[in-house]
């Protein structure tokens, strides 16, 4: 699915850009987006050392192993594969919180925590487990209580409700997230994807 | 009213994630954890989990940047549009939702151009609000995470995603249409 879609922005691309006359501006778009993307790793070794440091004082205090205990039924059902008192339980949950404040890079330092506990369970390395999926498709809906940004871009823009897309804001993202989860477990029933993983 | 939320909404997140610190490492500090060996150990991994980012990030962040610079992004929404109009999508909000799956940047900057072109409490102005909201930037976050464990099979996690992708912008567009329209 990746090759396909990475084949065809690129060929798309440049196809397009040969037809108007925009091989230079291409050219100096790919180079600044592959500095952006180091950037944006580098930036976040720090917020990922702080977060990944307290979320393991959190561990060994017992604090995750608690929010997971009082989450366990909805997770269960969400993740029947990984078993209830696994860390990764514990670490998606703190993912999802972070999510749900609008806390950006911390929810995707606890995030990538998630995904190495949820790697840890993987008997086929290098392909994704159903249960990475779903997370995933909870992932890239998040839900957001504070829109924070969105809200301070409204208010800079002389809005004179910053704060009225917030419900929304929730219902559609809401609606999102149950249409990505669906159709994560349907999808994960069909044939074709079911093969890759057994 | 809407005043007061906001500020309430500032307030609640400027304390959040001090008050998380502080409780993390009070109760860590009762169990009798050895608070600072256990952060430092933990936060070693920060390093490398976000260089190992690094390789999936570029390509990802390549193949979108070339798609948008060649001008085949514009030439997409100009053909979607006379499809989706009768559908009670104006053509004004294509942009938004075509980007907002491919670049958080982008769709930034395509909200903050429509807020100021449209006005943001005009229709228009709410609904690219409420999309930019409602869902991630998709690519981005199956780029990431699923690098840093260096999974390359994804298998139905891009469908599903981009499904929730349109379901959100599509729930967006009715519910601004039937409260703000």
């Amino acid at each position: 699915m990746m090759n396909w879609i990475w084949l065809g922005l690129l060929a798309v691309g440049i196809v397009t850009a040969a037809f108007t006359g925009r091989m230079e501006a291409i050219t100096k778009a790919a180079f600044d987006a592959a500095k952006t993307a180091v950037e944006l790793c580098i930036g976040l070794i720090g917020i990922m050392a702080l977060w990944l440091g307290l979320m393991k004082i959190a561990e060994e205090g017992g604090l995750v192993q608690a929010l997971a205990k009082l989450m366990r039924p909805v997770m269960r059902r969400l993740f029947p594969d990984v078993p209830p008192e696994h860390p990764a339980m514990g670490s998606m949950l703190s993912n999802i919180a972070a999510n749900l404040l609008g806390l950006g890079n911390s929810a995707t330092a606890l995030g990538l925590k998630a995904m190495q506990d949820l790697e840890s369970l993987n008997p086929r390395k290098g392909t994704a487990t159903h249960a990475m999926v779903i997370f995933m498709a909870i992932n890239t809906t998040a839900i957001t209580l504070i829109p924070a940004t969105v809200i301070g871009l409204r208010a800079a823009a002389g809005s004179a409700h910053p704060t009225s897309i917030i419900g929304t804001t929730l219902v559609s993202c809401t609606t999102a997230m149950v249409v990505a989860v669906t159709t994560a477990k349907l999808l994960g029933r069909a044939k074709r994807f079911r093969e890759v993983q057994e | 009213m809407s005043e007061s939320l906001s500020s309430v909404a500032q307030e609640v997140a400027s304390w959040a994630i001090p008050v998380i610190i502080l409780a993390i490492v009070v109760i860590g500090a009762i169990r009798r954890v050895k608070i600072y060996e256990s952060f430092v150990e933990g936060a070693k991994e920060g390093f490398t989990v976000a260089i190992k980012i690094i390789p999936y990030l570029v390509a990802i962040l390549v193949a979108i940047a070339v798609f948008r610079a060649s001008g085949a992004m514009d030439w997409m929404i100009a053909g979607l549009a006379p499809v989706l109009r009768p559908l009670g999508v104006p053509p004004e909000v294509l942009p938004m939702a075509l980007i907002r799956p491919l670049s958080g940047s982008g769709a930034l900057g395509v909200m903050s151009e429509g807020l100021k072109t449209y006005g943001p409490d005009s229709l228009l102005g709410n609904m690219l609000s409420t999309m930019m909201g409602s869902t991630e930037t998709t690519f981005y976050v199956l780029a990431v995470y699923f690098g840093s464990v260096a999974v390359r099979r994804t298998r139905h996690a891009l469908p599903a995603a981009l499904m929730g992708d349109v379901a959100g912008i599509a729930m967006a567009i009715f519910i601004c249409n039937v409260v703000f329209g």
